[in-house]
């Protein structure tokens, strides 16, 4: 066992739990948005792999990751368009929605990747890194933590500012109002529909910015289904946090670790089947769930269609 | 000695019908500064609508608004706080999440950061005019109902203080709260605000308003302006708005009685009663366990002759739902036990407690009490499913079905259709109706009523209440009545049990005891 306490081991298990983790931080901090305004994005997943396309191949076409994340992105908010659509301005379902988005992007970037990629399989080179002076000098952790994209530090600088938002603005109120008692934000003159549409696009542009991420930065290469789920576990993340970015920061930490077990494992050469470290991260969603979901918190709104004068 | 000075709101001409109802038929009123304008109607007068109407939350399909003169179309909750009309409606309207302070905040603009200081500033200054005393960091949730609706006050003046419309403010207050509300509308009356105070107790409108406007099916029926209220006692002014309220002709001595009843005339209660004999029911040291948000039983004991009628009193949330459910065997005891007639029957759920006599008549009636989409039929067997003579090896027995529903249907006067009908489609009486019918059982031992009379009109308020007199078709039940409108429990028992924080503070003789003593025992004023 002493081979796990080698350098190379935990600097790949960093590196390995940041990229992993990064995508469910940008995807669970976006949830996080709209199951606070009361409106349960299951479409993630979906958003994401559109993100994942869309960033992979128009960085790809223009040679540019900064061009290839803004794509990402805004395919995620195209997709989360739809949704807030059809679920906050005409009161659909949320939760038939988000299976039908995430079920149709499955099906829509699979069938994409066909007929671009799958002949080839063109590679985008290694995104660029941005190290951070002094810090990633650091032995072992430095290389694997301070030598990163810039989108890295963004995405938890984004925590930092969420945790502003959520305590000290009048977004945060109107968005926690919505997601409480909808009908009281209403009486005080804000529309619920439109904050939680907005919230719905914040979520859209996280998750395709997310999505972005795993393709171009931690894959490097388009896949169908290349997202194995990580929507749904940024769900679980958001819900699971109780309305703190902190958590998501915490939770997507703990998941990335679990995730990026499997490579660093194999990189230290420990004699384990494949398949039962390739389910470590999903014994982990089950665990979590069993020790905190008694715990976790929900908008009392979450999932509800607000109409003005139900009440 | 009318003063020149604008009007506040003058309405004219409203209009507004909702699928097979003409909520509001042609109003016109107008609402000066610094009066009290009570709008009086019973269930389905249309006050809510022309509510609604005023806050923004519903549009007119015909007639003018306008405020200070100037005519205006209030589009939007938005329009109307920013014309100075607050409303502080029915239900409470506070995020029990946020505090005090963030809950008024709330309604800036989204992009700005909390303006703490000046929202503090502003909140002072109403905390001044109200002359409340309330902590603005405290999570909402943790305030009692009258705190919360002082909060609710202050917000509706946050942008101006204009209009202040009430919507049945007093329906959740003690009577020591519906005071101290008192209190503060009229400092803000002198102020000049012009208060609208929606209400369907007489008493209330007389008491606290200057002038009385009275709905009826839609319409303003009557008017008593300030100087006509002004000249009359208050028999005189009780006599002139039951009269509109009914239509002159109509008002039945009955009618009369009740809408004196809530004038705080005096009450008559059931005929007195002595305890022979053993307690039929006795209740000791029951508690509940309860999720976050419901207030569980705390140890609450008591006994109940045959033929008694036992009263519970209490602020809403203070442990009744949990008592009514532990009595009908819906929820489990945690601790303590319930004898009926002697025998222990502390375990056991709803079918055992059915079987030992417990009829329980729920305050829920669209809930747990019918399956809306069901025939009334089915409803009023709804508590013996699978079992003979309406279901056979697992079959449903139509034709007993049918016939038992039928007889139903006659013997209480449900009106109905045809017992085919689904229930949802009755009006909220004859869903009672129902109810009252399904859980009637000359065997009954305890017969539980929880909120009987929650959202019925007068007549059939009047009914449910003699029929609870009368022993709700039970000989020598034990019944318990769990209320919060004190008139009711004041009309209808023998002894009313106050609750307090999921405990009973204090068990009084209701013909010996002034509302002003029970009320404080609302307030957990008693308690240590």
């Amino acid at each position: 066992m002493s081979a796990l306490l080698t350098e190379a081991f935990i600097g790949s298990l960093i590196f390995g739990a940041l990229t992993a983790g990064i995508p469910l931080l940008l995807a669970g901090l976006g949830e996080q948005i709209s199951e606070k305004a009361g409106v349960l994005n299951i479409g993630l997943e979906g958003m994401m792999l559109f993100g994942a396309y869309a960033g992979f191949a128009v960085a790809y076409s223009y040679s540019s990751f900064t061009i290839g994340f803004l794509a990402g992105g805004l395919a995620g908010l195209a997709t989360a368009c739809l949704m807030a659509l059809l679920c906050v301005v005409w009161s659909m379902n949320q939760i038939v929605v988000g299976i039908a988005l995430t079920l149709g992007a499955e099906g829509l970037t699979a069938l994409l990747h066909h007929f671009q990629f799958s002949r080839s399989y063109p590679r985008l080179p290694k995104a660029e890194t941005l190290p951070l002076p002094g810090l990633s000098e650091l032995p072992v952790v430095g290389g694997a933590l301070f030598d990163r994209n810039l989108l890295v530090y963004l995405a938890i600088l984004l925590t930092v500012f969420m945790v502003w938002v959520f305590n000290r603005t009048q977004l945060g109120l109107n968005l926690q109002a919505a997601g409480d008692k909808p009908a009281a934000l209403d009486a005080a003159g804000v529309s619920v529909k439109g904050t939680r549409f907005a919230a719905v696009l914040c979520t859209g542009f996280l998750g395709g910015l997310g999505g972005a991420y795993m393709s171009m930065v931690g894959g490097g290469l388009f896949l169908p289904f290349m997202t194995g789920g990580a929507g749904f576990i940024a769900i679980v993340l958001a819900m699971l946090a109780r309305g703190h970015p902190l958590w998501v920061l915490i939770g997507a930490v703990l998941f990335g670790v679990s995730l990026s077990l499997a490579t660093a494992l194999q990189v230290a050469g420990v004699n384990i089947p494949t398949d039962v470290i390739q389910m470590l991260p999903f014994a982990m969603v089950i665990l979590v769930l069993i020790i905190f979901a008694r715990h976790s918190y929900l908008p009392p709104a979450l999932g509800i269609p607000y109409h003005r004068g139900e009440r | 000695m009318t003063s020149p000075e604008p009007l506040a709101i003058s309405l004219s001409g409203i209009t507004k019908a909702f699928p097979g109802v003409l909520a509001n038929d042609n109003i016109s009123l107008d609402f000066r500064p610094g009066e009290i304008h009570a709008l009086l109607g019973e269930n389905g007068a249309g006050k809510s609508t022309l509510i609604g109407i005023l806050s923004g939350m519903q549009q007119p399909d015909a007639g003018s608004i306008s405020v200070r003169g100037q005519r205006v179309r209030v589009t939007s909750p938005k329009a109307a706080l920013k014309l100075g009309i607050g409303t502080v409606y029915q239900h409470v309207l506070l995020i029990p999440s946020l505090t005090v302070l963030e809950n008024l905040m709330l309604g800036a603009p989204w992009w700005k950061v909390c303006d703490r200081d000046g929202a503090q500033k502003r909140f002072e200054e109403l905390s001044q005019l109200l002359s409340t005393d309330l902590d603005p960091d405290v999570p909402v949730g943790r305030l009692s109902l009258g705190q919360q609706q002082q909060v609710e006050i202050i917000r509706a003046l946050w942008h101006g203080e204009l209009v202040l419309i009430l919507d049945e403010p007093t329906s959740m207050l003690t009577p020591q709260g519906v005071h101290e509300l008192g209190q503060v509308i009229r400092r803000l009356r002198d102020h000049g605000v012009a208060v609208i105070f929606i209400t369907h107790k007489l008493g209330e409108a007389y008491e606290l308003a200057d002038c009385i406007s009275v709905l009826r099916q839609g319409r303003v029926v009557g008017h008593l302006g300030k100087d006509e209220k002004a000249r009359l006692s208050e028999e005189e002014v009780t006599e002139a708005v039951v009269a509109m309220m009914f239509g002159l002709e109509k008002a039945t001595a009955a009618e009369t009685e009740v809408a004196q009843g809530d004038a705080k005339l005096p009450h008559e209660g059931p005929a007195p009663l002595t305890q022979e004999g053993p307690p039929l029911v006795a209740l000791q040291d029951a508690t509940s366990q309860g999720q976050s948000g419901e207030c569980p039983l705390r140890g609450a004991s008591f006994q109940i002759w045959p033929g008694e009628v036992l009263g519970i009193a209490g602020v809403d949330g203070n442990g009744q739902k949990h008592l009514a459910e532990i009595l009908s065997g819906q929820r489990p005891l945690a601790a303590g036990r319930l004898t009926l007639a002697g025998q222990d029957v502390s375990h056991g759920g709803v079918a055992a407690r059915r079987r030992a006599g417990v009829r329980y008549i729920t305050d829920e009636r669209m809930g747990e009490g019918t399956v809306a989409a069901h025939p009334v039929s089915v409803n009023l067997v709804m508590k013996e499913i699978g079992q003979p003579p309406f279901w056979r090896w697992g079959l449903t027995q139509k034709g007993k079905v049918r016939d038992f529903a039928t007889d139903k249907i006659g013997d209480h006067d449900i009106r109905t259709p045809s017992e085919r009908t689904p229930i949802g489609r009755l009006s909220g009486g004859n869903i009672q109706k129902v109810l009252l019918a399904r859980e009637m059982a000359p065997d009954a031992k305890l017969v539980i009523f929880n909120k009987p009379t929650y959202g019925l009109d007068l007549h059939n308020t009047l009914r449910a209440r003699a029929w609870i007199r009368e022993g709700a078709g039970a000989k020598a039940a034990a019944i318990v009545v769990i209320s919060n409108e004190l008139d009711e429990l004041r009309e209808t028992c023998h002894r009313i049990a106050v609750m307090y924080q999921g405990r009973i503070v204090g068990i009084v003789d209701n013909a010996t005891t002034s509302e002003t003593e029970i009320g404080r025992l609302m307030t957990g004023a008693e308690v240590a």
